[in-house]
């Protein structure tokens, strides 16, 4: 199977312009806003973070990109596609691996799961799946079930299950927040390789800093909710891969820190 | 105390003590009351020997496997659809809540109004038993199922449809099983009940009948029958479930070893 980055991968910009989101009812008066006149574009192949405190409504908004939440007002679009429903452009890993992963299948039936679905033949469901779960190193684990599986390998084949479906854009909900911090630096790494090996364009929120800065090309910060978005955008310059012990980076971790210590000392 | 971590030693140590208190309580009570084990045992094999025990097993064994099977296999789309049709279930959640209520046996003058006095009767209450604790707990399975499956599903490309077949109907599984199994319970008590009443074969015509004859002997012996067959098919239930369903997660109810 050929590498090369799909040539759609690079159209596919992701344009947010002042987009908003209320839980409430509209009819009722005023909304109250999770999110307020948030802009952002993503370039296709872009690996972009979005970074911010807990509850600021990061997953929402990944929530809202997938498809998954309506928005209430603005302009969110895919290519030149309005986002209201998910599709196959638009993988999801999320972060609770056992809720999103089907127990009763094992890891190559997971992986092939979008594939049976657009039923594609079992011989190129097989071979496409055998790359993938290579790729994520889980070979030898074909046929284990989730249940049988650590934490780790539970997101690696969360993983493969969204590049085996081909989709151009991944949408990453904090995946290593639940891991312990050996698995998790690995797993950032791997991901930061299959990221350069494959030219999909990732969404990955998360509140740490240090992997923000470890992975993203760009770095989204956004503010405490409500009426939380985007207030700054940092471009991380360093080359890949990266190292965290390196002068420069802690610099850069140190500024990011130092953002968020001033918006909360208001 | 090791040895009593051994399964079978501490089985038949169980049952020698329960053996040994019955004994007891028959020697107190006297044969009328309480008939001893022996006299149980002697009993059985006699009632075994004209051919009525095996038959009355057969019997009520019948009727409730029909009506435990159709009531599963009525049930289980059914709960598929309140659970996943958010108008339909608006609707038969009050009439469910509602009827769970009523407890079979109460129906057993309806349905013999209604179905005749023949097998029609017995095997539609066994019916009416199993349904709606399987409909229950397939509809908790359905309205379970984690948000992040659907949407993962979704966001693969599945159809609504193949949403419902691959995804939900799989995960609801251990609701599904563990519905049919307590329905398992609830038809032989409905059963027993259905004979007493209305039936002139089965387990529980044995042991309401036995009373004209004062037999406490025989009454005994259905019981144990009863505990028996109703023990067998439980097992026979939990090991098709822990052989052929273990990829859904299928807890088998043998004890833990810790």
């Amino acid at each position: 199977m050929s590498l090369a980055i799909p040539a759609h991968a690079q159209e596919q910009t992701i344009t947010i312009a002042n987009l908003n989101k209320s839980y409430d009812q509209a009819a009722k008066g005023e909304l109250h806003y999770i999110l307020k006149d948030v802009n952002i574009t993503i370039k296709g192949g872009e690996f972009f973070v979005l970074l911010g405190p807990s509850g600021c409504g990061k997953s929402t908004l990944l929530n809202m990109i997938a498809g998954f939440v309506s928005k209430t007002e603005g302009q969110l679009k895919v290519g030149k596609q309005e986002v209201h429903k998910p599709g196959q452009d638009r993988a999801v890993v999320f972060q609770q691996a056992d809720a999103s992963l089907f127990p009763w299948l094992n890891v190559r039936e997971n992986v092939e799961f979008g594939l049976k679905m657009k039923k594609v033949n079992k011989t190129k469901r097989q071979e496409i799946s055998k790359y993938y779960i290579e790729l994520v190193g889980l070979k030898g684990h074909e046929r284990k079930y989730p249940r049988e599986l650590s934490g780790g390998m539970k997101q690696r084949v969360q993983l493969a299950r969204v590049l085996a479906n081909d989709s151009s854009i991944l949408l990453m909900d904090e995946p290593f927040g639940a891991l312990d911090a050996m698995t998790r630096r690995t797993m950032q790494k791997e991901l930061s390789h299959i990221w350069r090996q494959t030219g999909k364009t990732v969404i990955f929120v998360t509140h740490d800093i240090q992997e923000a800065v470890l992975l993203g090309q760009r770095i989204g910060i956004m503010s405490r909710g409500p009426n939380s978005k985007v207030t700054d955008i940092y471009d991380i310059p360093f080359q890949y891969p990266r190292d965290p012990g390196q002068p420069e980076f802690i610099k850069l971790e140190k500024a990011i820190q130092a953002h968020f210590d001033h918006e909360y000392s208001i | 105390m090791n040895i009593l971590k051994n399964k079978w030693i501490s089985n038949v140590l169980l049952w020698l003590f329960v053996i040994v208190i019955w004994q007891i309580g028959a020697a107190i009570y006297g044969p009328d009351v309480i008939p001893g084990p022996l006299a149980t045992l002697l009993s059985a094999s006699e009632l075994i020997a004209d051919g009525s025990l095996l038959h009355y097993i057969g019997i009520s064994f019948y009727r409730v496997f029909v009506g435990w099977v159709l009531g599963s296999l009525i049930a289980i789309p059914l709960g598929l659809i309140i659970g996943r049709v958010t108008i339909v279930r608006i609707f038969a959640e009050p009439f469910l809540n509602f009827i769970r209520f009523i407890p079979p046996i109460a129906f057993i003058t309806l349905f013999l109004v209604w179905f005749g006095i023949g097998e029609q009767s017995k095997i539609a209450l066994i019916l009416y038993a199993t349904l709606f604790i399987v409909i229950m707990n397939t509809l908790t399975g359905v309205l379970a199922v984690e948000e992040d499956k659907i949407r993962a599903a979704r966001s693969l490309g599945a159809s609504e449809w193949q949403i419902l077949i691959h995804v939900v109907i799989p995960a609801t599984v251990p609701y599904m099983f563990t519905g049919v199994r307590l329905a398992m319970g609830t038809s032989y008590m409905a059963i027993i009940g259905a004979e007493m009443i209305a039936a002139n074969e089965g387990l529980g015509y044995l042991i309401w009948n036995s009373r004209l004859f004062f037999r406490t002997d025989w009454i005994f012996v259905g019981l144990i029958s009863l505990g028996l067959i109703g023990f067998c098919t439980d097992r026979l239930v939990g090991l098709f479930g822990k052989k052929v369903l273990y990829r859904y997660g299928i807890i088998s109810s043998e004890p833990i070893r810790r």
